[in-house]
């Protein structure tokens, strides 16, 4: 137990928190808007689009996360010297957050896509019979319901995403994983106890979302 | 049903072929597969005219009216005019037309999410571009006729199913459609119900709406039909005024239709 305290003292930990939650946050508005983008294509009328949609969606889904990470910055950055921001530590916080973004979507397409299949295909045939076309009927009638019927799948992709976070440090962000590894490196004798603040500081995080998820998916629930 | 008494029929609408048509079909088929839904369909209904289709379960019913507003694609080769105008294919000529037919599901189909009156207010707003203080006071107007504007603030499921279907037949007109489809509107309902729907129906019959309407209603037929039509295996059999049909089917398998419909 020695030291433990000072740990707080000579390491950021708070912040490299901070930084799982900012990277969380982001991601997750990135994969939310591509997610529901690329769920509009897989109900859309248009073969073209639904085919875009799936392969997207195999593809993604089915590499790990720390494939695409690295590949983006070995070959993005490092093949193609692509650099959105000067600042090196901003640079790679962008495409940790793009990486999230562009997996997690994979899961949020198919999270809105079991919303659709909660809402009955009349509810979609009464909104063309008033005249509505596709998008507008999607965006009016079809998806509000969907997300409502998909909240639990949602919160656990936000869950998901929220850990997968700590793949970043794949990506060079100094976030809570990193933090951590480095913190056991130089304070071997605490190895349990640093392992266990990193471990709670995910559940002070994640567990809120749970429950937030199973309070709002009966809040929302749409009475048929 | 109501068979012994003979309804009070409205004036055979004599002047019909007077009238110009609303609602064309031309030689209308339709395939799912290599399943034949619909053969060879030639229909015209004029303005004002309420044409029943009544036949056996998997005769076609159904798939008529979900072609007249493209709901279903028809085969190749097949038109179907509305005031004159083709279905337009996908897109936005399409969804314009559409607003015309006004369409009333066995299952009401009102939006879950929304209440009744946005229920009502939705396409006028979106679709037609209506203020939305405009819209909600033509859709108060519109609920009051069919009985539910005291249930303006609820959500579908709060109403029963003859107050739901009530309101889609008043979100169906919000549209000002030139003509309305009902696919069996009351088979959904608790027996009690049926009357309440069925009574707002004959009022807008009344009114000079041009309606088609699958029904197995006999007493609605009579008192509100100008025109029978008997489909069997996706043709029409018989094509006739309401009295004649119920009273003189003409075609073996009408007649064997009728008879297990009024035994029930
Ligand atoms: N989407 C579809 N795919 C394949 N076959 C279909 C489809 N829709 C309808 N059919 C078939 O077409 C035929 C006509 O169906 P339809 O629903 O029009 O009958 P209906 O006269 O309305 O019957 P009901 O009185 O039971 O409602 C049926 O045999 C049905 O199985
Ligand atoms: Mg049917």
């Amino acid at each position: 137990m020695n030291g433990f305290l000072e740990l707080f003292a000579d390491y950021d930990i708070f912040g490299a928190f901070w930084m799982n939650i900012r990277l969380t946050l982001l991601a997750a508005v990135g994969s939310f808007v591509l997610g529901t983008v690329l769920a509009i294509f897989r109900i859309s009328p248009v073969g073209s689009l639904r085919g875009i949609g799936t392969a997207y969606v195999n593809t993604i889904r089915n590499t790990p996360l720390t494939i695409i990470m690295v590949l983006g910055v070995l070959a993005v950055w490092g093949q193609l010297k692509i650099e959105f921001f000067q600042d090196f530590d901003l640079n790679f916080f962008t495409y940790a957050v793009i990486a999230l973004s562009l997996y997690h979507a994979s899961f949020v397409c198919e999270a809105i896509r079991s919303g659709v299949n909660t809402v009955p295909l009349g509810q979609a045939e009464a909104a063309r019979a008033i005249g509505l076309s596709f998008l507008p009927a999607a965006r009016l009638v079809v998806l509000p319901q969907a997300l409502r019927g998909a909240v639990t799948p949602l919160g656990n992709t936000l869950i998901a995403l929220t850990k997968n976070t700590t793949v970043a440090a794949a990506a060079s962000v100094a976030e809570a994983s990193g933090l951590m590894k480095s913190m056991i490196e130089f304070n071997p004798d605490l190895m349990i106890y640093i392992f266990l603040t990193i471990a709670i500081g995910f559940c002070i995080i994640v567990i809120p979302m749970g429950i937030l998820t199973t309070w709002l998916s009966d809040k929302l629930a749409v009475a048929r | 049903m109501t068979q012994s008494t003979p309804a009070p029929t409205d004036p055979p609408a004599a002047d019909s072929t007077a009238k110009r048509a609303l609602v064309e079909l031309d030689n209308v088929n339709k395939h799912f597969g290599s399943f034949q839904a619909l053969k060879d369909i030639n229909l015209t209904i004029p303005e004002g005219q309420v044409a029943i289709v009544v036949g056996p379960s998997g005769s076609g019913k159904s798939t008529l009216c979900r072609t007249i507003n493209r709901l279903e694609t028809i085969d190749e080769g097949g038109t179907i005019r509305i005031d004159g105008k083709p279905l337009p294919a996908e897109g936005k000529g399409l969804a314009q037309l559409r607003a015309d037919v006004g369409m009333v599901f066995q299952s009401f189909n009102l939006f879950a999410h929304k209440s009744i009156v946005e229920n009502v207010t939705l396409g006028p707003i979106k679709v037609k571009g209506l203020k939305k203080s405009q819209a909600q006071e033509e859709a108060m107007a519109l609920l009051e006729r069919v009985g539910v504007a005291q249930q303006a603030k609820k959500m579908p499921a709060q109403l029963s199913g003859g107050q739901q279907q009530r309101v889609a037949i008043a979100r169906a007109l919000a549209m000002r459609p030139k003509v309305m489809l009902f696919d069996e509107p009351t088979s959904a309902l608790d027996p009690e119900m049926v009357q309440e729907v069925l009574d707002v129906m004959v009022q807008l019959a009344h009114e000079g709406m041009t309606m088609v309407v699958v029904t197995h209603e006999m007493g609605f037929a009579r008192k509100a039909g100008d025109r029978v039509i008997f489909m069997d295996q996706g043709a029409i059999l018989e094509d006739t005024e309401p009295e004649s049909f119920f009273t003189h089917p003409q075609h073996p398998r009408a007649k064997d239709f009728l008879g297990k419909i009024l035994t029930h």
